[in-house]
């Protein structure tokens, strides 16, 4: 028994001039503990996969399974992160932390502690009763990695989290996520279109072909990738074979 | 720069020139605010303006410290002023709870927009002689003029600015699971805030606009009656007089609410 499992989902979009399906027939299976990546082309509807994941709408077809009960029921257990940060800039950084747990109705003395030990794991001690604004935009996607972190979800959806950031940043954050998640045993998905960002961070790779949203192929990253760092990884060898191999099936989908 | 010395001394001077640009400004404001009173004052003296429909400034201000002694002034004051916050803070209220409503169900603001778009084009004033008819000649009609004149625009504006607040936020909010009610307090209603306040400030002069039309129907006290009843006398010394009181407790208002932003706002 898998620990997350979708059986032949399809989404139509519905506008008054239009019916657009947005994905085809998506079954796959994720363990506990797993890193996923899904890869394509803009528009092959990577994000609504997502959303639909994390329950946030219904497929028009296909069941969803999350510990083999329905994810409407199971929404506490998943977290999301966003292309930007979406820090509500009204609110301080301790306020945007505990927001998960206020909305929970769980903000207990524990978990607080929890929130701010991970802020200060994200190097961010002492920024509390700061603004969003004051925080540059590296240290802003660290406070909603810590927002998502604190509910302690068993799923984490990352929905292009780095794409907003310069490189440098990006490079530093990936390996702090990638550390992160594999301490905690978090599984997790992540969309991009970054093909080098998801051999690095990723178990297992799903290559999307757009218009319908379809899985084209799935790709297993070696075992060697997945022991080491995201940055690490960037370096080694295979990384560039598996980079080519990729390249090559995403240019035949054009 | 090679050292600190020449970039202090910049910046000294610098901000010598903002407060000698403020002093300026502040100068010609003076200016203006003389010449306009003692232009004022001599050409009614000289008879370039019929005294008798344009007053003079020495004439108002005698009245001003003969109705301060007998206290009539205070009387009006009162009622306008009290009559004004009440529909002002009606107003904006209502408004904003209209809004939230039609924020909540998207079936009713669909319902309701050509109602809104009539009730916001028809003039409200024109509504004065029913609402007295309907609440009775009293101060709880000027209110209702003073708070129905703001609160269809109210509704209007913080309603399109409830839309338009960035839906990943709502999204955030509802990965955690939060309820619609959620969603409203901690995302929609504070990312509004702004647009809220600046609504206030629009609010302000609109609830004296109704207010002062509501006392010209039907009021025996305040700020208009007494420029109503000072043209009915062909006292216009009394309609200036009410006129410089009503620009100058309006501006306080105002800076009330500008006082309510910055320590409502002051993340952003």
């Amino acid at each position: 028994m898998s620990f997350l499992k979708l059986e032949h989902i399809h989404h139509t979009y519905f506008t008054k001039t239009s019916a657009t399906t947005a994905l085809s027939d998506i079954s796959l299976e994720v363990e506990e503990g797993e890193f996923i990546s899904f890869l394509g082309p803009s528009g092959c509807g990577k994000t609504t996969l997502l959303s639909i994941i994390a329950g946030l709408f219904q497929p028009t077809e296909g069941t969803i399974l999350l510990e083999n009960r329905s994810v409407n029921k199971s929404k506490k257990k998943i977290g999301y992160m966003l292309q930007q940060d979406y820090l509500f800039p009204w609110k301080t950084i301790e306020e945007n932390i505990l927001l998960g747990l206020k909305i929970f109705g769980i903000e207990d003395s524990a978990k607080k502690e929890y929130a701010f030990s991970l802020l200060e794991e994200m190097g961010l001690k002492g920024y509390e009763k700061q603004y969003p604004k004051q925080l540059s935009g590296g240290m802003r996607q660290r406070v909603a990695l810590v927002r998502t972190l604190v509910t302690e979800p068993k799923l984490l959806m990352l929905d292009e989290p780095f794409s907003a950031l310069d490189y440098q940043t990006k490079l530093r954050l990936e390996d702090l996520v990638s550390e992160t998640l594999k301490s905690f045993g978090k599984t997790a998905i992540l969309v991009t279109h970054d093909i080098g960002e998801a051999i690095a961070m990723s178990d297992r790779i799903y290559l999307f072909s757009a218009r319908p949203g379809q899985i084209h192929q799935s790709f297993e990253v070696p075992k060697v990738l997945r022991e080491l760092s995201p940055f690490q990884a960037r370096n080694h060898e295979i990384y560039t074979q598996l980079f080519q191999e990729i390249w090559k099936e995403l240019e035949s989908l054009e | 720069m090679n050292n600190n010395q020449p970039v202090e001394l910049l910046h000294k001077n610098y901000i010598k020139k903002l407060t000698y640009e403020k002093r300026w400004v502040r100068f010609y404001q003076f200016i203006i605010f003389f010449v306009f009173f003692l232009g004022w004052e001599i050409s009614s003296k000289k008879q370039w303006i019929d005294p008798l429909i344009f007053s003079a400034p020495s004439k108002v201000w005698d009245l001003f410290i003969k109705k301060i002694q007998d206290g009539t002034l205070f009387v009006d004051l009162g009622y306008t002023l009290s009559e004004t916050v009440l529909g002002f803070i009606l107003g904006t209220l209502l408004g904003t709870i209209l809004a939230a409503i039609l924020w909540w169900s998207p079936f009713l603001s669909k319902v309701l927009d050509p109602y809104l778009v009539i009730l916001n084009a028809m003039p409200k004033v024109a509504l004065g002689p029913i609402l007295i008819v309907a609440l009775g000649p009293s101060m709880t009609s000027i209110i209702a003029m003073g708070a129905i004149i703001s609160v269809i625009i109210t509704t209007i504006v913080v309603y399109t600015a409830f839309k338009e607040v960035d839906p990943n936020y709502i999204k955030v909010l509802q990965t955690f699971g939060a309820t619609r009610s959620q969603c409203f307090k901690e995302a929609i209603l504070p990312a509004c805030f702004p647009t809220i306040i600046s609504t206030l400030k629009v609010n302000v002069g609109l609830s004296w606009v109704g207010v002062i039309v509501g006392e010209f129907l039907v009021s025996s006290k305040g700020l208009g009656y007494m420029i109503i009843y000072g043209f009915q006398v062909f006292n216009f010394t009394l309609v200036l007089l009410s006129l410089l009181v009503i620009a100058v407790f309006a501006t306080i208002m105002y800076q009330l609410v500008e006082l309510l932003e910055r320590k409502l706002i002051k993340s952003n």
